[in-house]
């Protein structure tokens, strides 16, 4: 499924009956969640690094172009060049040119939400290059024509015995009596592929976790050892990152580093968290001769100062999609949209503009369970909310949904009239649940009755049995 | 230990009840078991009349001037008392913590928002902090599992004041579900505008419910209960669901919710 597409009622339906997709979200439910949980319970100060990370990013913010000049100062003065993109059209025509000026057939890419943001693949693919991601979830949905339904396990929605069909299908020149039912054979198969591929790119592409403006470095968090393949070993290495990836300091990065993959993986760090700085110099070993860095804005800087100012603290942890109820039921994919998940919901309207993504906040039961474990403490439910409420002031006053809510508003705004009109229609209620107590259709319940019984009132008002004198 | 009514004393602290409207228009004996425990620990209750929403469903589906038309009739109705109780962790949280910002900037309401707050409780929560109520005298035997309501426990901290009342119960035993944290897939609106998102939310609620064994459904919140009870009904569970303040009070003459005499 590709983002932004289909209709997100038709796409939760299929992806409620899709027996495959809900097996692997049970896995997803069951590992991240109580990993995450066991690397709380194990470091004493995880609230208070919650906190710490939590100022670093609004300091940061309050100062971006500070340290976005002081970063690009720093990236020259290693020998690197810094791009600045507008947008994601421009993003991409910075990187298709760099490709171009280096000459390259082949591209390598280290896993990157930043280029699935500006729909990079496709456009390199459509202009002749061979575009190859080596991070291993990524390769998979890869070639299964797909985009990640997670920001950092893009894969999740898989199970082995998919993958197997795709891996022999694919991989025509292999052996087909080979065994692959393990997923060690997968893997070794998977490295087996890329590793020819690493080796004969001219361009690797990967995304940042961080930007450190004090030394220029960025910094990116992988479990596979990829991404350093794919920044080391081609001629020209391209960083993609978004703005508010910089951080002022080392020591705020190791801050962030500490509680990012605890929130996201539970790990206590990531199998690699590598720091990179310009090109290869005279006395290294190995190394791009060229070293580029774009950084998109996209609309993030004009969010300073604004309702949604603190999306922009966000690392991109996933933790807020592990835990979101509507999420663990329907997975990535149903949102049609790049980033899904509670942090999806408030940023895909500002990336993608309001009407795109209208009823993405409203896909919601604001549980809050989210905001509980946002490392960086991003109040997302009440962001949720203030798009609510731009979408109800935005739409037509006789809409629906708007109508059956003003009569409401009103009603309970006249006690008295509340009264009157309630009374007859709870007693109604009442005698429809009769002996049983409940009601297993209504004429215009349905929505609630398909799911589940309504539990019937008792028959009249706790007003009407106190104001009679009635006490327990 | 709050054995049973004393008559007020002069001093006693004076309640007004935010009934709700889901206790007012379904449930009457969820704000009769609020009245009992409120009372039996020496509080007078009193019951403003133009009481009515809290206006939760207006500000959760961004009808903001809405919700604060409604703030505002519920500051006026209950300013003057000591302190407001809610049998609901969500409406107390909609007027603890949502009314202070939602008339932040409103000259004539703002200051008075921020003082209703500072009063307005939980029931429980209310019993078992400002009261210091322990137990109650109470037996029934049963085993119960218990639904913590996402807004009375992330916005109010309401964990284990229930558990705390509910383990002084002689014969009720008290099973954890595996994932207490979990939303039932209410969220109001929510529950009818993605009907089938929250269905699948709360099966797997109630399978949970299921897996502990127990045969009692307890919980605070009106809302997350008729969604957990009709779905439980419509899976032909013989799990009973009830209120909590209906077990802690011994108001037990209705039936649970969703079933009939
Ligand atoms: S919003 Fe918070 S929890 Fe969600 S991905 Fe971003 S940092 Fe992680």
């Amino acid at each position: 499924m590709l983002a932004g597409t289909g209709n997100f009622t038709e796409n939760t339906r299929k992806a409620l009956e899709d027996a495959a997709l809900q097996k692997a979200l049970g896995n997803v439910k069951r590992g991240f969640i109580a990993k995450r949980a066991k690397a709380r319970a194990a470091l004493p100060e995880f609230e208070t690094l919650r906190d710490e990370a939590k100022e670093i990013k609004i300091h940061t913010l309050a100062h971006m172009d500070l340290y976005l000049a002081r970063y690009e100062a720093q990236v020259k003065r290693a020998g690197g060049q810094v791009h600045w993109a507008r947008d994601s059209g421009q993003a991409r025509r910075i990187i298709a040119g760099i490709c171009k000026a280096a000459g390259a057939k082949s591209v390598t890419k280290g896993k990157s939400m930043i280029t699935e943001e500006i729909g990079l693949n496709r456009y390199l693919q459509a202009q002749g290059y061979e575009v190859v991601e080596t991070d291993l979830g990524e390769y998979l949905i890869q070639i299964r024509g797909e985009t990640p339904s997670h920001i950092i396990a893009p894969a999740v929605h898989l199970n082995k015995e998919q993958v197997e069909t795709d891996f022999r299908s694919h991989h025509k020149n292999l052996p087909p009596e080979r065994p692959l039912s393990k997923v060690s054979d997968l893997v070794n198969e998977a490295r087996q592929v890329l590793r020819e591929k690493f080796v004969n790119a001219d361009v690797g592409i990967t995304g940042a976790n961080f930007l450190i403006a004090e030394t220029g470095q960025s910094v990116i968090v992988t479990n596979e050892g990829n991404g350093d393949l794919t920044q080391t070993l081609p001629r020209v290495h391209i960083v993609a990152a978004s703005l508010e990836k910089v951080v002022p300091t080392l020591e705020d990065a190791s801050t962030l580093i500490r509680i990012l993959a605890r929130s996201a993986t539970g790990q206590d760090i990531s199998t690699y968290t590598t720091f990179t700085s310009g090109p290869k110099r005279e006395q290294d070993l190995d190394g791009p001769e060229e070293f580029h860095v774009v950084l998109l804005d996209n609309g993030r800087s004009g969010l300073p100062g604004g309702e949604f100012e603190d999306m922009l603290r966000c690392i991109r942890c996933g933790a807020c999609l592990n835990h979101c109820p509507v999420y663990q039921s329907v997975g990535g994919h149903a949102y049609g949209s790049v980033y899904p998940g509670p942090m999806g919901s408030v940023l895909t309207p500002l990336l993608q503009g309001v009407s795109e993504a209208r009823h993405l906040p409203h896909a919601c039961t604001l549980c809050g369970r989210c905001e509980a474990v946002c490392p960086v403490r991003i109040p997302l439910p009440a962001m949720l909310r203030r798009w609510r409420m731009r979408d109800f002031a935005k739409k037509p006053p006789l809409a629906k949904a708007k109508l059956g809510l003003k009569l409401w508003v009103f009603l309970a705004r006249h006690p008295a009239l509340y009264r009157l009109i309630t009374t007859p229609v709870i007693k109604i209620l009442a005698l429809t649940g009769g002996r049983k107590g409940r009601i297993c259709a209504l004429p215009f319940g349905g929505a609630w009755t398909d799911q589940r019984d309504l539990p019937a009132p008792q028959g009249t008002s706790f007003m009407a049995r106190w104001r009679k004198g009635e006490r327990p | 230990m709050v054995k049973k009514k004393k008559s007020p004393a002069p001093d006693a602290i004076r309640i007004g009840l935010f009934v709700t409207c889901l206790a007012d228009l379904f449930r009457p004996s969820v704000a009769f078991a609020a009245v009992k425990l409120l009372e039996n620990a020496g509080c007078i209750v009193e019951v403003p009349e133009t009481q009515t929403c809290c206006g939760q469903p207006a500000y959760n589906s961004g009808d903001e001037a809405g919700a604060k038309a409604l703030a505002r009739n519920v500051v006026s109705a209950f300013e003057s008392f000591e302190y407001v109780i809610a049998p609901s962790g969500s409406c107390a949280a909609m007027i603890r913590v949502h009314y202070p910002e939602l008339l932040k900037d409103d000259p004539q309401f703002g200051a008075r928002a921020v003082d209703l707050a500072d009063k307005t409780y939980e029931l429980i929560s209310f019993l078992t902090g400002t009261l210091g109520v322990r137990g109650v005298d109470m037996k029934l035997d049963a085993r119960a599992t218990y639904h913590d309501s996402c807004s009375g426990m992330r916005e109010l901290g309401i964990k284990a004041q229930p558990r705390t009342l509910l383990a002084s119960i002689d014969g009720l035993e008290l099973r954890e579900l595996t994932d207490p944290n979990a939303c039932c897939g209410f969220g109001g609106a929510f529950s009818v505008k993605y009907p089938d998102i929250s269905g699948k939310i709360v099966s797997v609620k109630t399978k949970d419910i299921g897996d502990t064994g127990a045969k009692l459904l307890l919980g605070s919140d009106l809302g997350c209960l008729m969604n957990i009870a009709g779905r439980l009904k419509r899976e032909g569970s013989d799990v009973e669901v009830r209120h909590v303040a209906e077990v802690l009070a011994g108001e037990l003459a209705a039936p649970p919710i969703g079933e009939g005499d």
